[in-house]
């Protein structure tokens, strides 16, 4: 228990929790967007691994660093504005466009990999972004020394949250997005494109996923390897219902997340010798399953997920069968 | 005036057999055409490309064999896709039940029970099925009673099962015979699939998934069962309306599912290396998707929609070591494939009337 204690009172350990937290908090809050509309985004994992792979490769052909976050944001937001082409407009199945889009978008992102980089054996590094350090506030032990002392993009991952909050909640923009997912004919009522709003919102989305693909890659480490999104976008999907569509849950929930991550790491120094390491590693998936478990009673699904919107049906969708 | 110029889709009243067999053939055109811009990236000629992808794959007898002997595990994902997905049931965790059942088959097959040949190659595709099947029950459980989402809990769970295998492999099951290589002792000669020709790695397990396809088409098209689980699909309340017990037939569906991808575990494990290593499948569960689609989940189309994606890997493969592309392009044929044939279904079922 005392060794629990020291490592939560260690600064090391909250500054690799906010490392850990930061792909998680922009998945996250990229695939709630995209629910909110009434569109799950399963081509989250794919989306994850090319903005990993863009913004590496744009620093890596000699870009600057944020020119290599928003090329990584903008190609995110291609591939959502295919799957909205897809799911929103063609009335698509989600669960397959989404599993066609990762399979599509991982695989591009490997082979483009291996042609602009043929020859390489072991992954080339780039400078990734270095910690800013705000001064007086990274001063205050444990809590300032870990939160003020960190890379730009896990300070963009926090801040994106209430702005996140702000924008759906907030605004007539979140209104019409949230209601694009509850009660699509009531905003059609109200003269506004449902399809335009949801596949806004899937673009919006998607480029955030891109972000977080790209904090790995131009953050947490400065290379890319092959399979390094490894499921976080699944994980962050798990995320989405944990938080009932909440932004604010969402990162409490990924913070969560990431501090029982951060600790294994830490556990498995000490009790490696006896426990394997892959019974550590699957932990974070095992625990999306728990989560989904204790939220499965409790969750309000947007009432229009998964339904697509066909223009001038009159069809009330609003109660569907699950299950 | 929004409303007159807006695209519009319109279901047609009757598809013709002509026209669902076209949506695959138009899917393949159309992926090859997308895939295209990659190869001429590459600075290869789009001609030169195919015919070298297409003759890495059906060119000579080595090549033949290759590709049928890769067909074996694709078909029984498919299968297993198919099967779930008919009834609405999202199984994408055929990669995991896959290595479910080839654990099962090196835990029986490597001693602990010994039976003569006709009895043990039955008896570790049936534990195979078993352990895919009852893997995907979790899931199942969690969706008929807490209506939790099946899709991510199937495709977590891939994740958990790959880093037991890795535990089992590098610890208690670790063959110490093997160099310090990292796999599982092999399997007794009773329970190794025998080759179905010489010289080549073609085994029987061809034999067995072209028996599943058939056996799940026969379910599928006459038994009562099959009809549940297609009505289910099609509208889960009017099933459940008419008396269909809902729940019932969904878990039913997910250890057939299941146990297909289980199967696949066997095959390759009984008809492939005898042992079990963490590369035995490259994805074949994932791919299973791509082959379900395309088949639009018919189970005697699976056949040669594996054989299709089978020769697609096959192909790349070889056609990579001839001029400069990167074998992933595969990949991208799979994955375009999968979003072109839901966009060629829809052509077919459907007509898009234009302003």
């Amino acid at each position: 228990m005392s060794e629990l204690i020291d490592i939560v009172l260690n600064a090391g350990f909250w500054a690799a929790t906010l490392r850990i937290v930061s792909p998680l908090i922009f998945g996250t809050l990229g695939e709630l967007i995209c629910e909110r509309a009434g569109v799950l985004n399963l081509g989250i994992e794919g989306i994850m691994t090319v903005g990993a792979m863009a913004g590496w490769m744009w620093v890596y052909q000699g870009g600057d660093l944020w020119g290599g976050v928003i090329f990584a944001a903008g190609m995110g937001a291609l591939f959502g504005l295919l799957h909205a082409g897809f799911t929103v407009y063609l009335g698509l199945s989600q669960h397959v466009t989404g599993i066609g889009i990762t399979l599509f978008a991982s695989s591009l992102s490997y082979f483009v990999y291996r042609m602009l980089l043929p020859a390489a054996t072991t992954p080339p590094k780039i400078i990734p972004f270095e910690n800013i350090e705000i001064p007086f506030l990274s001063d205050i032990p444990l809590i300032g020394e870990a939160l003020f002392n960190q890379s730009p993009l896990t300070y963009l991952a926090l801040l994106s949250v209430p702005a996140v909050w702000y924008v759906l909640h907030r605004t007539p923009l979140g209104l019409a997005v949230r209601m694009a997912g509850e009660n699509p004919v009531a905003v059609e009522a109200q003269g506004i494109d449902v399809l335009a709003v949801r596949t806004g919102a899937v673009m919006a989305g998607s480029a955030l996923m891109a972000v977080g693909g790209a904090f790995i890659t131009m953050s947490w480490f400065d290379a890319f390897y092959f399979g390094m999104v490894n499921g976080r976008g699944w994980i962050c999907v798990a995320l989405v219902i944990f938080a009932s569509w909440k932004p604010g849950k969402a990162m409490l929930g990924a913070i969560l997340f990431a501090g029982l991550e951060a600790m294994q790491v830490r556990a498995q120094q000490t009790a490696g010798a006896f426990i394997p390491y892959q019974f550590f590693l699957m932990l974070p998936y095992l625990m999306s399953i728990l989560a989904m478990i204790v939220m499965a009673r409790r969750a309000q699904y947007p009432q229009a997920l998964l339904v697509p919107f066909r223009r001038g049906e009159r069809v009330l969708t609003l109660k569907r069968s699950r299950g | 005036m929004r409303e007159a110029q807006s695209v519009q889709i319109e279901a047609r009243d009757h598809v013709s057999l002509m026209r669902v067999s076209m949506a695959p053939i138009l899917a393949i055109l159309a992926t090859m055409v997308i895939c295209s811009v990659l190869i001429l990236w590459a600075g290869v000629s789009v001609v030169d490309a195919y015919a070298l992808l297409f003759k890495g794959a059906f060119g000579s007898l080595f090549a033949l064999k290759e590709t049928f002997t890769r067909s074996i595990p694709l078909i029984f994902t498919g299968l297993a896709v198919a099967v779930a997905f008919r009834s609405k049931f999202y199984n994408i965790g055929a990669e995991g039940q896959l290595y479910a059942g080839a654990l099962a088959t090196v835990f029986f097959g490597t001693g602990l029970v010994n039976l003569p040949a006709y009895l043990m190659l039955p008896f570790l595709f049936l534990v195979g099925a078993l352990a895919g099947g009852i893997l995907l029950l979790v899931p199942v459980l969690l969706k008929t009673r807490l209506k939790v989402d099946e899709v991510v809990t199937t495709l977590l769970l891939n994740f958990v099962v790959l880093l037991a295998v890795s535990y089992l492999i590098e610890g208690p099951w670790r063959d110490p015979m093997a160099m310090g290589w990292p796999q599982t002792a092999s399997i007794v000669d009773a329970g190794v699939l025998p080759t179905l020709v010489s010289k080549g790695r073609l085994h029987a397990g061809l034999i067995v998934t072209l028996l599943a396809a058939l056996l799940i088409w026969l379910l599928m098209r006459f038994t009562v069962l099959g009809y549940e689980i297609r009505a289910v699909g099609f509208n889960a309340k009017a099933a459940e309306f008419s008396g269909v017990n809902i729940n019932r037939t969904v878990v039913i569906t997910a250890l057939l599912s299941g146990g297909l991808a289980g199967m696949a575990g066997t095959s390759e494990v009984a008809g492939l290396k005898g042992y079990l290593t963490l590369d035995l499948s490259p994805g074949f569960g994932y791919t299973g998707i791509a082959v379900a689609m395309l088949a639009q989940l018919h189970p005697l189309a699976i056949i040669p929609a594996a054989l299709f994606l089978s020769a697609v890997y096959v192909g790349a493969d070889s056609m990579s070591r001839a001029v400069n592309i990167p074998t992933y392009i595969a990949d991208v044929l799979v994955g375009v494939s999968v979003l072109a044939i839901l966009v060629s279904v829809m052509l077919t079922r459907y007509r898009i009337k234009w302003p």
